[in-house]
């Protein structure tokens, strides 16, 4: 493991909380990125990823400050210890990038994403798809006689969960927001 | 102090403020008010380059010479697309340089218009940071904020794109602001409690050795000044990057030469078996570790540079010290000395008596010749007579360039000026060009390659027109030498496409100019012709006929560790295996 005979745990202290990148294991942090809202700040956070062979699981991204204008982007990514503190750095290093955090690290967030399920059929099925959005505290947002569409929000998990169930009972159509991620606390 | 005038007239006015006094550009329709501006005044000189590639690379020449940024300007379109190549080389060896394009008018962006390209889109990866101006009131402030970013932290370039409307419209011109007033403030100084944990592990550290970089030269002649007196107070031994040659002095006698891929023997072996490892300003490029699993294995690794993500990118280090190297170093000495100026002397100079092992491998060593040049040869005499003079080097790229890192000697930063991180073949020729333009009196030498010299010849017409005296010291083996090598020793020998074939008489090319041509052949004539070169006032293509198979060696075969080199005598058969055929 510590063929290299390194010191543990001596880059903790820094400014930039390098933490030892040994490890080979794929992790999944969210990062919460305020920049300003400037013409291409969004390209050049998305060509970072790319350019550089980052993989993004899921992204969304609003202003949330209008008189400061600064927005928001919320990254869900995966990759070794070492890539995550890449992608850190590298983002930390584009211009207009104000902030960095990594909500993963940082303690306990609440994450939230919003789906709108479309899902079509008639019958026992239709019922049934009620119910389970019933138990799922998804609210219906609009209907036909043949259709419900379904808003829900909850963890990535529980979409997946909930999409999951739809598929045999006539899931149609799927639309999904992204993580949108806060720390919890004060803080 | 506010003032009305045409956006045009604010980049002339906001290049005066910020103490611009040359501009490298290319003329077209997008950029007209700037230059109709540009001709109304004195105080920037405009160098009409013949390319815009070479616009960037005589910036970047003029601003590793001088530490100022460099200034370019192009037009829209086909002018922006051909500065991406230089702005990708000014980024990777962080090279502070300010483009600015024209673009289409505002309300023509999107429209497929004449000469329109998404300049901002294209140069967005190759550059630190870069705008597009959509309103003549937004101009002042951008430009101002080009120069500060451009020059702030890691240096970079930074391309501003002009649309003709905003050149042409009037707005409020605001004058430079203090630096503190910008937001981007990278941080310089470094963590105290991490170089207080660096100075106590050099105190008893065995065998240590600084591995430096061109962030030394970046951060400007404090930060050299700074590592002579820690070297030279420590007593340990120095190695440097290509980038950072001239940081600490060839001459002095802790100096090692350059590591790496070519690298000295001795250099390379001290960061193989070194204990601890003060990496200053450098970022572990695969042209430095080889084999990045059997880089130093036995040491402890500080690092110090400006940027964040260069630490722990490509080797874990225990000491990442972020913060600008003047910084660092100053604190670092004023720790070291306040402990006392402890070293362990004893094992230092056990370390010492190793190094002079290693030295006495002799590895530059070649087989000289009565007949043929020498490429070495040549630029052993190049150094031999050019020593002592106010004396700037830049080059191309491939096997002159190494050997040029390897023989010619760089006692000051900011003398050597090539292509590092890109490896840009063209980029000596403009960047002489800028280099000159920076120091008209100096001798300004381009050690070229005949194919790299051939991709920008074309700047012959701009060393001319302005009467810059560039010497081109063109190692001609009539091939692509480094290509050719390589083939040679994992291609089978099968030499595909590495000829210079239908080459020019240079020395006719030369005259074609209205410059002077000198050709040399034999050894006994070179240094005459080079004397010849340096005394004649004016540009020169000096064609030196050199040995055409000669290897660049040492050499760490790609995929092979620091203590896996080749010396010039050595089979090369199987030097490079299947793993390490794929790296570059």
């Amino acid at each position: 493991m510590n063929a290299l005979k390194l010191k543990k745990g001596s880059t903790s202290h820094s400014a930039y909380n390098l933490r030892p990148t040994f490890s080979d294991t794929i992790e999944q942090h969210t990062l919460a990125v305020v920049v300003d809202n400037e013409a291409g700040v969004l390209a050049r956070v998305i060509g970072l990823f790319s350019g550089r062979g980052y993989n993004i699981e899921s992204l969304t991204v609003a202003e949330v400050d209008h008189t400061g204008k600064r927005s928001r982007i919320t990254i869900v990514t995966r990759g070794t210890p070492q890539v995550i503190e890449q992608i850190k750095a590298q983002l930390g290093r584009i211009v207009p990038v104000h902030q960095v955090n990594d909500l993963t690290v940082e303690g306990p967030t609440v994450e939230r994403e919003l789906a709108l399920i479309k899902v079509a059929g008639d019958g026992d099925k239709r019922v049934e798809a009620l119910r389970l959005a019933d138990i799922f505290r998804a609210k219906v947002v609009d209907s036909t006689l043949s259709s419900f569409t379904f808003e829900l929000t909850g963890t990535p998990d529980k979409i997946d969960a909930f999409a999951e169930l739809m598929r045999p009972l006539g899931l149609a159509e799927l639309a999904r927001t992204g993580v949108a991620a806060l720390s919890r606390g004060e803080g | 102090m506010a003032r009305q005038m045409s956006g045009a007239k604010m980049v002339v006015q906001a290049l005066r403020d910020q103490g611009v006094d040359t501009v490298f550009g290319y003329p077209g329709g997008a950029v007209l008010p700037i230059y109709d501006e540009i001709f109304q005044q004195n105080d920037i000189r405009h160098i009409l380059v013949r390319h815009e590639q070479a616009a960037v690379h005589a910036a970047e020449g003029y601003a590793r010479s001088t530490g100022k940024p460099g200034v370019a300007l192009v037009t829209s379109g086909p002018g922006a697309t051909n500065a991406v190549t230089g702005l990708t080389d000014a980024l990777m060896d962080s090279i502070p340089l300010i483009v600015l394009s024209g673009q289409v008018p505002t309300f023509m962006i999107g429209t497929d218009g004449f000469q329109e390209a998404d300049t901002v889109g294209i140069t967005r990866p190759c550059t630190k940071h870069n705008w597009l101006v959509q309103d003549t009131e937004d101009l002042p402030r951008l430009l101002h904020a080009a120069f500060h970013v451009a020059t702030s932290g890691r240096p970079g370039p930074v391309l501003v794109d002009i649309p003709k409307d905003v050149q042409f419209a009037t707005g409020t011109y605001t004058p430079k602001p203090k630096a503190s007033e910008f937001r981007y403030q990278p941080p310089v100084k470094g963590d105290m409690e991490e170089i207080t944990e660096l100075v106590a592990a050099l105190e008893t550290a065995k065998k240590p050795v600084f591995y430096t970089g061109g962030g030394v030269i970046n951060s400007g002649p404090a930060a050299s000044q700074l590592l002579r007196e820690l070297v030279e107070a420590t007593g340990a031994p120095i190695t440097s990057t290509l980038m950072g040659l001239g940081a600490y002095p060839a001459s002095g006698d802790k100096w090692l030469g350059m590591l790496g891929m070519h690298g000295l023997y001795e250099a390379n072996m001290a960061m193989h078996d070194c204990d601890l490892m003060i990496c200053v300003g450098a970022r572990f490029d695969d042209r430095i570790t080889g084999r990045t699993d059997a880089f130093s294995p036995h040491s402890v690794k500080a690092h110090i540079d400006i940027d964040p993500s260069s630490i722990n990118k490509i080797i874990h280090v225990d000491f990442p010290i972020v913060g600008d190297v003047a910084h660092v170093l100053e604190d670092l000495l004023r720790v070291w000395k306040a402990r006392g100026r402890k070293m362990d002397r004893e094992a230092l100079a056990k370390w010492w008596q190793r190094i002079e092992g290693w030295k006495t491998k002799n590895c530059l060593a070649y087989r000289n010749s009565e007949t043929i040049i020498k490429p070495q040869y040549a630029l052993e005499r190049l150094e031999a007579l050019t020593k002592g003079m106010d004396r700037y080097i830049t080059t191309e790229v491939g096997q002159h360039q190494m050997w040029a890192a390897q023989f010619l000697h760089f006692d000051d930063p900011n003398r050597w000026m090539t292509s590092g991180g890109l490896g840009t073949m063209g980029y000596g020729f403009p960047a002489s060009v800028g280099v000159q333009q920076a120091h008209p009196g100096a001798l300004v030498i381009n050690v070229a390659g005949e194919a790299s010299w051939l991709m920008n010849m074309q700047e012959m017409g701009t060393a001319m027109q302005y009467g810059l005296p560039v010497k081109q010291f063109i190692l001609n083996n009539e091939r692509l030498g480094m290509v050719r090598q390589w083939q040679q020793l994992l291609h089978g020998e099968r030499y595909s496409s590495s000829w210079s074939e239908s080459l020019p008489d240079f020395v006719k090319l030369a005259e074609a100019f209205g410059a002077k041509g000198i050709q040399c052949s034999d050894p006994a004539d070179l240094d005459d012709a080079i004397m010849e070169m340096i005394n004649y006032d004016g540009p020169v293509i000096f064609d030196c006929l050199v040995e055409k198979h000669e290897n660049c060696f040492p050499m760490i075969p790609s995929g092979k560790a620091h203590n896996e080199m080749l010396l010039g005598d050595a089979s090369t058969e199987g030097a490079i295996q299947a793993g390490g055929a794929v790296l570059v």
